[in-house]
């Protein structure tokens, strides 16, 4: 038996929810146990997951009991959920009901059964799960313990800390913060609704909330709802991850966490890396607005040119590599690869171009590989042309665009609203993202590859 | 165009749906009224009626009903009977 991920021996209360529920770190220990009782050591189970303490409850039994979980929304696509049921074969689905959660089999015609899964493995996320993909980053308990223990100290988190939920769990983000708190015994304040409505904040000022999380749309929201002007005296620290927010936006609100005595903490991150691989200092918030900062405890960057030849001068660009315990095993793409090792070994090349300053701190610059992120979560251009493609056989279509905008080009404009509402709903995301623009042609060159470069601004 | 129109016309641009369905609508009863739509519908208010929402308005208007009563009372917009 493995040393449980989640300790749970605390006196406190571990979750409130906004139905008013208070579970204590006894209670959840207990809950948890119980839940894993019903199944077999190193099953696979499909979790469906939403801010309550059914989802939370089988997310810690899973880590502490050796059942190895992918974690989607509850409110996913059945034909997608459907693609990753007939590609990984899990044992079993926790999914919503009407009146709570049920435990369902999860593939009782297959005749192949269960993938034989890696020793190591300890938590499946989908790296792009909106457009369909069946990529999913593969984390393991040492990775989960290694980006825990660095946030943890990074954050300078103790057992008085109130983290409300603002991002999805089954968002690498929003479950580093669950599990960072979970393993100083802090007390997590677990809410589906969103800041823009009032039980939020009434939750948020009721239950004292410390601390949140927010992608740069997130704090557009914010800045809209005059957020500087609330009176939120229990409120430490808000952190930022999930893209690069205007630096306008970064200069106000540390401003704003500099005037009122509170932490603003610009992180960077990815899936692949379990979550946090930067964290720019609160102190330094103002005078290095526009930075991710540096290296989180633990983890170390370089840069490299195009020959994988390390930079060392300041202010030159280069791709990101991180090294550290934190990064993942590697991808699965289908039930095999659940099988396989460790394949990074350590050191991750993030696709995302930086360069760094004087002083050492890192600023992001672009990126290498063709997507984008919405809201906070990344939507590969190419795969959405495929999709496109694939439900729209008479058109033709290309995708470019900027973070929360994708621009998509189509080649029939009496199909604006279709395209726009279909990509909408295959990524769950808000159809305000996408900005369809007809044209008579997609620009190619001549062996019919499409020429980004030509598409209009 | 009357108040009203206008009014609905703000649904209807916001999330892509018909008068009919914006009239009886609630905050996240469809996928586009999510909080990037409400943003969306707010800046749209904002820019049809040249008014500025509160904060705290911004957070209370839930429903088409209660929108209509909030743009009434409030920031005097007149929807006639």
């Amino acid at each position: 038996m493995k040393e449980p991920l989640f300790k749970l021996d605390f006196n406190g209360t571990a979750v409130v929810t906004d139905d008013g529920r208070c579970v204590s770190y006894a209670e959840l220990k207990r809950l948890s146990d119980g839940w894993a009782a019903k199944l077999p050591s190193r099953s696979l189970v499909f979790l469906l997951v939403g801010n309550n303490l059914d989802s939370l409850v089988a997310y810690v039994s899973c880590l502490n009991h050796d059942i190895v979980p992918l974690m989607l929304d509850a409110r996913i696509d059945g034909q997608l959920l459907q693609r990753f049921l007939e590609i990984y074969r899990p044992d079993f689905i926790w999914r919503p009901t009407e009146d709570g959660y049920c435990l369902v089999e999860g593939h009782p015609t297959s005749a192949v059964g269960h993938p034989e899964l890696f020793g190591d493995l300890a938590l499946l996320l989908t790296t792009s799960g909106s457009t369909g993909s069946p990529k999913l980053v593969r984390q393991s308990y040492e990775n989960i313990r290694a980006n825990t223990a660095s946030i943890v100290e990074y954050l300078k988190l103790d057992s008085t800390e109130r983290p409300i939920t603002t991002l999805p769990m089954n968002y690498t983000y929003g479950l580093s913060i669950i599990n960072s708190h979970l393993a100083v015994g802090a007390t997590i304040l677990q809410t589906e609704k969103s800041i823009m409505q009032r039980e939020f904040w009434n939750f948020f000022s009721e239950q004292g909330a410390t601390s949140f999380g927010g992608v740069p749309y997130t704090y557009e929201m914010l800045d809209k709802l005059m957020f500087f002007r609330r009176k939120l005296p229990s409120l430490r620290t808000m952190t930022q991850a999930g893209g690069k927010i205007l630096p306008a936006l970064h200069q106000k609100f540390a401003e704003y966490a500099s005037r009122e005595g509170k932490n603003f903490v610009v992180m960077y991150g990815q899936c692949e890396a379990t979550a946090r691989m930067s964290y720019l200092p609160p102190e330094r918030a103002l005078d290095k607005v526009g930075s991710m900062g540096v290296a989180i405890p633990g983890g170390r960057f370089s840069l490299i040119d195009v020959d994988g030849k390390e930079i060392v001068e300041p202010e030159v660009t280069g791709e990101l590599v991180y090294e550290g315990e934190n990064v993942t095993l590697g991808y699965a793409e289908c039930a095999a690869d659940l099988a396989k090792g460790d394949e990074r070994q350590g050191r991750l090349v993030t696709g995302d171009m930086a360069k760094r300053d004087i002083d050492g701190y890192f600023y992001i610059v672009g990126r290498k590989k063709r997507f984008l992120k919405i809201f906070g979560n990344r939507v590969n251009l190419d795969e959405t042309e495929r999709l496109i493609k694939d439900r729209f056989q008479s058109i033709d279509c290309a995708c470019g665009g900027v973070d929360d905008k994708m621009r998509i080009y189509i080649t029939d404009a009496d199909r604006t609203k279709d395209v726009q509402d279909f990509v909408a709903e295959k990524t769950h995301l808000n159809f305000k993202a996408f900005e369809i623009v007809p044209l008579d042609s997609i620009p190619k060159n001549a062996s019919g590859k499409t020429l980004y470069s030509e598409l209009p601004q | 165009m009357t108040n009203i129109e206008k009014y609905t016309q703000a649904f209807v641009d916001a999330f892509n749906i018909d008068a009919e369905t914006a009239k009886t609508l609630k905050f996240q009863q469809i996928p586009a009224w999510d909080s990037v739509g409400h943003m969306g519908l707010i800046a749209q208010f904002e820019d049809q009626f040249g008014i500025m929402m509160e904060p705290d308005d911004i957070v209370d208007l839930n429903s088409f009903e209660k929108g209509k009563e909030m743009l009434s009372s409030k920031y005097g917009i007149d929807f006639g009977a």
